[in-house]
């Protein structure tokens, strides 16, 4: 047997082997080539576009000066509203899962179901708030659209409690039960705190996700050129105003848009590295 | 009268007397068994709030589009005519729209997903193994507003003018194979569709591997490399074999995000509603539909049927999500066998 490097099989494994891992690499290379296009051109368009106006001003009609204060405003009004009403039902709903789960049907079943409502066209929920909201108080409002947004955050953090507290090790729950503490206050004052980093990473990632959300604000939301903190009227937002700016006409319409889309690009990266930050330091 | 009281507010033998007036244990250890019961059903109304979500966007969305419903029946899959004036609705052109850009996609994400996850798990140094890996991540958390603005601004038209021709010159001229890339080249156009949802869905995808990847017991990967294989065979023959059902459940997390993803798809797929074999030719996807007219639909039948479309849309994920799941399931139970 010919056990040498002349080897015809041998050679053509080798280069096989050889043209897969430069193919390989390529691939990698090919998914790195895309962010840092998109990163750099938001990089270049933004820094003409971000300048202190875009905070302070309204957004403008076509052919004059503005900025994107009010759709700023919007946008962090029903993203904490929408926080706020998601966090406090998904940390619940994940601690019955991973506290109280291990019998019955419901809990598989809702982690199933949970983990199906994670990946759902956002959209669908748009339409979902539109129809069960929106139709029956026949106006759009910014509830509605911080409805929409809290059910996108709730798969999120049922999904990082549900994991994170099944990381807590058993024998702190024994022996928290053991000094005699009743099981609500081994979740709440044992449990909640071994697992704090990983739940805050989780409200992180969901806020960071809605905040770039726009298809639900779509149908609840919607827009409004001026200022509004009426939680009850038609709210202007970031994605929504991107949305319209850039698929207008008009110069300096585009350039707002783009000074949105690097706000919030930088805001939700910054979030998303300082979530996985705070979780590995752990 | 002094005790020191257990749980159910019973004395203890034995333990030392402690002044109950004073210092209040027993109506506390009362409240106790009262907090439990409280918080285990909060936690649970909760989940079960969770669960019913499901059922309840479906049956919103079924009540939504009863008009359209009724009007239409099964005709409507079927019909590829959208005339808001004649008040005649079908969902061909979106469902085939939104199936050929999530072709096009997964075509292109599977091939580099698996490239990536193949460097990141065999070839990679240890310390660049995070921040790659994190990078690639981070193709996920970018909203998809900037991928629809950057695919519209700068992606279509380079895409125009130098890929399109080239395609056209070079594809363009083989039988058959021309049917799908013929017509002028505009830029935006289903096939831009499917490319920018490929970067879109290749996060997605090469997490679920890299994940069900490194499920593999090193074992076997040892065995393999000691019988003399390459690092290509050992992937191919040993690692993907093994994780076969948990690459199948990443590709259908892939897919059902591609198939509801509706801004990047807004800004460029052209928002015509036909049919056309050509990849070059703008159409529609269901997503994109719903972001365009819902807000203009005038009439209950015209929402009605925009809200069926999103039923639909609904109904596809869904099941698309339901079976990556239980996939992958399959795959993590099988490994609590194996081991």
């Amino acid at each position: 047997m010919n056990l040498s490097e002349t080897n015809p099989l041998f050679r053509r494994r080798r280069r096989l082997n050889a043209v897969m891992m430069t193919v390989s690499t390529g691939a990698l290379l090919f998914g790195l080539f895309w962010l840092l296009w998109i990163l750099g051109v938001l990089l270049y368009e933004g820094a003409n576009a971000l300048r202190p106006s875009l905070f302070m001003e309204m957004t403008p009609p076509p052919g004059s000066d503005g900025g994107l204060a009010n759709a700023i405003f919007g946008s962090v009004m029903m993203a904490g509203a929408g926080t706020l009403i998601g966090t406090p039902i998904g940390i619940l709903a994940g601690t019955y899962l991973a506290e109280y789960g291990q019998r019955g049907w419901l809990a598989p079943a809702t982690r199933f179901i949970n983990d199906v409502l994670l990946s759902a066209p956002s959209i669908v929920i748009g339409l979902f708030v539109y129809s069960f909201y929106v139709a029956q108080v026949r106006h759009f409002s910014g509830w509605a659209g911080a409805i929409a947004l809290a059910i996108i955050v709730i798969p999120v953090v049922v999904r990082t409690t549900d994991d994170m507290l099944k990381l807590v090790p058993n024998s702190l729950r024994e022996a928290a039960a053991a000094l005699g503490a009743p099981a609500w206050k081994v979740v709440t004052m044992v449990c909640y705190r071994a697992a704090r980093a990983g739940i805050v990473t989780g409200v992180l990632l969901a806020i960071a996700r809605v905040a770039g959300e726009t298809a639900p604000l779509l149908f609840t939301a919607l827009n409004n050129q001026f200022w509004s903190s009426d939680m009850n009227k038609p709210m202007a937002n970031l994605p929504v105003v991107i949305f319209q700016f850039a698929m207008s006409p008009y110069e300096d319409w585009h350039r707002l848009a783009w000074g949105g889309a690097t706000l919030i690009t930088l805001l939700v990266l910054g979030i998303n590295i300082a979530a996985r930050s705070l979780f590995s330091r752990k | 009268m002094s005790f020191a009281l257990d749980n159910r507010g019973l004395p203890i033998a034995g333990a030392p007397a402690v002044d109950v007036a004073n210092n209040q244990r027993p109506p506390m250890l009362r409240n106790n068994a009262l907090m439990d019961a409280i918080f285990k059903n909060l936690t649970r109304f909760f989940a079960f709030l969770v669960f019913s979500l499901l059922a309840a966007i479906l049956v919103s969305l079924v009540i939504g589009s009863s008009a359209s419903l009724q009007k239409y029946g099964f005709h409507f899959l079927f019909n590829d005519k959208w005339d808001p004036v004649q008040e005649d609705f079908g969902a061909l052109v979106p469902i085939y729209g939104t199936l050929v850009t999530s072709g096009i996609a997964l075509g292109i994400a599977i091939p580099v997903s698996f490239g990536i996850s193949l460097f990141l798990t065999e070839l990679s140094p240890a310390w660049l193994r995070r921040p790659l890996g994190t990078a690639i991540e981070m193709l996920a958390a970018v909203p998809s507003i900037i991928y629809g603005m950057w695919g519209l601004f700068v992606f279509a038209p380079l895409f125009q003018q130098y890929a399109q021709p080239l395609i056209l010159k070079t594809l363009g001229n083989i039988p058959l194979v021309k049917e799908l890339f013929s017509g002028p080249p505009m830029g935006i156009g289903m096939l831009t569709a499917g490319i920018i949802l490929a970067v879109m869905v290749i996060p997605f995808i090469t997490a679920v591997m890299r994940d069900v990847f490194e499920l593999v017991p090193p074992m076997l990967k040892e065995s393999a490399y000691g019988l003399g294989s390459t690092t290509w065979e050992v992937v191919w023959r040993v690692v993907l074999p093994y994780t076969k059902v948990g690459v199948i459940g990443g590709i259908m997390l892939g897919l059902g995000r591609a198939l509801g993803e509706t801004m990047a798809v807004t800004f460029v797929i052209g928002n015509a509603h036909q049919l056309s074999a050509s990849l070059f030719a703008p159409g529609n996807s269901i997503a994109s539909a719903l972001a365009n007219e819902f807000t203009e639909a005038v009439g209950d039948l015209y929402t009605s049927a925009l809200i069926e479309l999103g039923l639909i849309l609904f109904v596809i994920t869904t099941i698309v999500l339901a079976l990556s799941k239980l996939l992958l399931m399959q795959l993590a139970k099988g490994e609590g066998e194996r081991t």
